[in-house]
């Protein structure tokens, strides 16, 4: 079936949400396809806060909230697009306000804010209440209020289909190949459907299930990053993953940093306060990265706590019942109902979870998506959210700045996709479009031998936790790069077991396991050849940033032989890199 | 410890009617039952189909009727179940597939009460000003993830499956209280209705159902009355 719109909007989390909202109150026709239902995104996991300089308690200004962001991501930030996320986070948070996001109230009824890792007063000198929140649950505000209003606005959603291929009119998209819709398999009949249109968006969001200890969502697969990159598209910075200093032991769940925020502490298994010896002006609210860093030499060095010494703790009890109820409410909840454990009058037993990939599909200031080192615009392709890299946050992303991003840019992808609606026409799709991807389909539907596509997976996700996590060397990098290979190579000859058309579940998780692969792939070789340590990419045997050959955007394009590495500079505007400390 | 876990397994593609299946399962107690349904498909059988997402309860994607019970498969663990599980979809919906529902009747009841914020003033500059009993007031009402747990817990839904239904209520609830939108009569007209709030006999299985620990009845009882007192 052939269906058409101007925009398509793929995805739909707080990125995809805006982007549809815009599109719609600008009268453009538009599709949302989401292989969920739209509030089952995972935005709605979010849970401390969306940063904007409100200065609502206290003196903040977006140059503060921009240094931060330049900081955190330990330099390797596009400063311009630092400058946008800053300015624009104040007026987003504004107009979620009023669409109907239920903040916090200050006692005089503003919004409240609260602290956050890495936000800081005058350029360093503190942590400044810039954080703004709705309990512990704001990201399943945003998802909730954004839902809402494109339903005020009479989006149109094609709920639980999953896009299985990008179309391009005029060569490839990494050949000069111009958007012109996707192929859609809708999940409740397994049938195909030809999408056209004259501006695409992926905003599909990030692939932490590579990784076996993850905060994120069974769904989170990489599928928008996977598929450019299939077509010629680079990846941008993949070697970059955070990884969330507070996952609930053994499961990954998160625990978000608003824990912290509001006064919580980390102790090994001695009672001691550690990062006091790691982060000593701000102690707990130093960046991810150096967090989860503290906490993994506090575990390597014999200081963990359990039977195992393989954990530390999160401590809250001492902010007292009635903020870790009103405040913290769900992350309470989680460590009730997942570790048995009563954060009241425990410590929660706590290590770093994958959680999100700073690096993605690379996009200019207003989301169009490049595709080489001079920023050469694929046209009619947009990206936005964790999905995309723009970058702004570089080498490490700051608490919040996820969906500030995701809010400040899916705004901007509707804005110019309106635009770019109003002046394109409609693109010339040919009828074949949706043979490639059917018989990959049908192959992998019919194969009757071969080995179960879950234990591969499973075997990829330790590979990845165990060598290309918090700590990186040559060695355990040289044996990703291999391990990756040869689970790709075995890929081509995995076999579902079920064989029909309806609710195909185990075919899909099957085809996102090929997504995986590729992400995988893309970052276990640009992190190898980064010989430098910054913001999350960190190896013993290079500990040191090297600005003079890295302060550059890693671009890894698909290749039979694995991918090829080309290299962008960083913009650099307002702050030149220092020594990076807290 | 071993589990013995029943499901209530259907393949359009397949079966003439739903049949139970048993399946043994080795489990930890502190295992919820998505695991236990995850490790079935992986292991044993590659056809069952259920909806998952987050895995910690917040996405609303794995409600299903657990030992009699409405819950999220990601949520309720092994030691709060024993080693006897049943598990079947959610009742008074189609079933698409196994533990798979048709969501399309539930999402059309929660769009009927216009959920979303209708504020006739025009935006200030600045943030609208709500102190903080005002949004006191609607604070249970906004946890809702819109698993549909509720309403397929409702017997008035079962018995009237017009019955507008309990997620439907605490969505309109939400915006009803909210000091900021200035749409509740509209909203109250259309829960005024015979399918409306009426149907409500406070039976209290959307309370016991309620994943988020909403207290949904006393929201059904307070649009119950802004409803009376509208038309008074």
């Amino acid at each position: 079936m052939r269906i058409d719109h101007d925009a398509l909007v793929i995805g739909a989390g707080g990125a995809g949400l805006w982007a549809a909202l815009e599109l719609a109150r600008a009268g453009v026709s538009t599709g949302v396809l989401t292989k969920l239902y739209p509030t089952r995104s995972h935005t709605g996991a979010a849970q401390g806060g969306v940063c904007a300089s409100l200065g609502n308690l206290e003196e903040d200004h977006w140059e503060w909230h921009m240094f931060d962001t330049v900081k955190g991501g330990d330099y390797l930030v596009d400063q311009d697009a630092a400058e946008v996320l800053a300015r624009e986070a104040v007026e987003t948070v504004i107009e979620l306000e009023h669409m109907g996001l239920p903040f916090n109230r200050t006692p005089e009824g503003k919004i409240d804010q609260r602290r956050f890792g890495g936000h800081t007063r005058n350029f360093g000198e503190g942590p400044v209440k810039r954080a703004c929140f709705a309990a512990d649950r704001t990201g399943h505000m945003i998802l909730q209020t954004l839902y809402q209003n494109c339903i005020k606005a009479g989006v149109h959603f094609y709920d639980e289909y999953h896009v299985v291929d990008l179309i391009f009119e005029g060569g490839e998209g990494g050949d000069g190949g111009r958007a012109a819709g996707v192929v859609g398999y809708r999940i409740a009949d397994g049938e195909l459907h030809t999408f056209g249109a004259k501006a695409v968006l992926l905003a599909t969001g990030g692939n932490g299930r590579m990784f076996s200890i993850t905060s994120n969502a069974h769904s989170l697969t990489g599928d928008g990053m996977s598929l450019v990159y299939r077509h010629g598209i680079p990846l941008e910075d993949m070697e970059f993953y955070q990884f969330h200093p507070t996952g609930l032991y053994g499961l990954g769940i998160l625990l978000s940093e608003a824990a912290r925020g509001e006064g919580g502490t980390l102790l090994n298994g001695d009672g001691e306060r550690f990062m006091t010896r790691y982060a000593p002006k701000l102690m707990e609210l130093a960046p991810r990265d150096m967090v989860s860093r503290a906490i993994y030499l506090e575990i390597r060095d014999g200081r963990g706590a359990g039977p195992k010494k393989d954990y530390v703790y999160l401590d809250v009890r001492h902010l007292g019942r009635a903020v870790i109820e009103e405040k913290l409410p769900d992350i309470t909840d989680f460590a009730r109902v997942y570790l048995g454990v009563e954060p009241l009058t425990e410590p929660v037993p706590i290590v770093p979870t994958a959680h999100y990939a700073m690096g993605g599909i690379p996009t200019d200031l207003r989301t169009r998506v490049v595709r080489d080192e001079a920023n050469t615009v694929v046209e009619g392709l947009f990206a936005a959210g964790e999905a995309a890299c723009v970058s702004v946050h570089g080498a490490n992303r700051l608490g919040t700045n996820s969906l500030v991003d995701l809010l400040v840019f899916g705004r901007r992808a509707g804005r110019e996709m309106v635009a770019h609606c109003r002046a394109a026409d409609a693109p010339t799709i040919a009828a074949d479009v949706e043979e490639p991807v059917r018989g990959e389909i049908e192959a992998l539907r019919t194969r009757r031998e071969g080995e179960s596509p879950s234990a591969l997976k499973a075997e990829l996700a330790t590979l990845m936790m165990d060598n290309v996590g918090v700590f990186r060397t040559a060695r355990m990098m040289t044996a990703a790069v291999a391990g990756v290979a040869e689970i790709k190579e075995r890929y081509a000859r995995v076999r579902v077991r079920d064989t029909g058309r309806i609710f195909n579940t185990d075919l899909l998780e099957a085809r996102e396991l090929g997504y995986l692969i590729d992400g995988a792939e893309a970052m276990a070789t640009s992190a190898i050849a980064r010989t430098e340590s910054r913001g999350a990419h960190s190896r013993d045997d290079y500990p040191e940033r090297d600005d003079v050959h890295f302060l550059a955007h890693t671009l890894a394009y698909r290749g039979e032989a694995g991918p090829s590495l080309r290299y962008k500079p960083v913009t650099i505007t307002r702050f030149e890199p220092k020594p990076r400390t807290y | 410890m071993q589990v013995d876990l029943r499901i209530l397994r259907f393949d359009p593609e397949r079966d003439a009617a739903p049949h139970w299946e048993s399946y043994r399962v080795e489990a930890d107690p502190m295992d919820r039952v998505l695991n236990l349904l995850i490790s079935v498909k992986e292991e044993q059988d590659g056809t069952l189909t259920f909806r998952r997402s987050c895995a910690h309860g917040i996405c609303g994607s794995d409600a299903m009727l657990i030992n009699g019970r409405n819950r999220l498969a990601c949520k309720i663990r092994v030691d709060q179940l024993g080693r006897k599980i049943t598990v079947a979809p959610l009742a008074g919906l189609p079933v698409a597939k196994d533990l798979v529902v048709d969501m399309d009747t539930f999402l059309s009841k929660y769009r009927s009460v216009m959920p979303f914020l209708i504020a006739d003033s025009p935006a200030p500059e600045r943030e609208r000003l709500q102190s903080q009993a005002d949004r006191a007031r609607y604070d249970d009402t906004t946890k809702c993830i819109l698993c549909a747990a509720c309403t397929t817990a409702c017997p008035s839904f079962w018995a009237q499956p017009s019955y507008v239904g309990p997620a439907a209520i605490v969505n309109a609830h939400r915006f009803i209280f909210d000091s900021r939108d200035d749409a509740g009569d509209e909203r109250l007209e259309i829960l005024a209705d015979k399918d409306g709030v009426w149907r409500c006999r406070t039976i209290f299985n959307c309370v016991d159902a309620c994943p988020r620990g909403i207290n949904i009845t006393r929201a059904i009882l307070e649009v119950s009355r802004a409803v009376v007192e509208r038309s008074v």
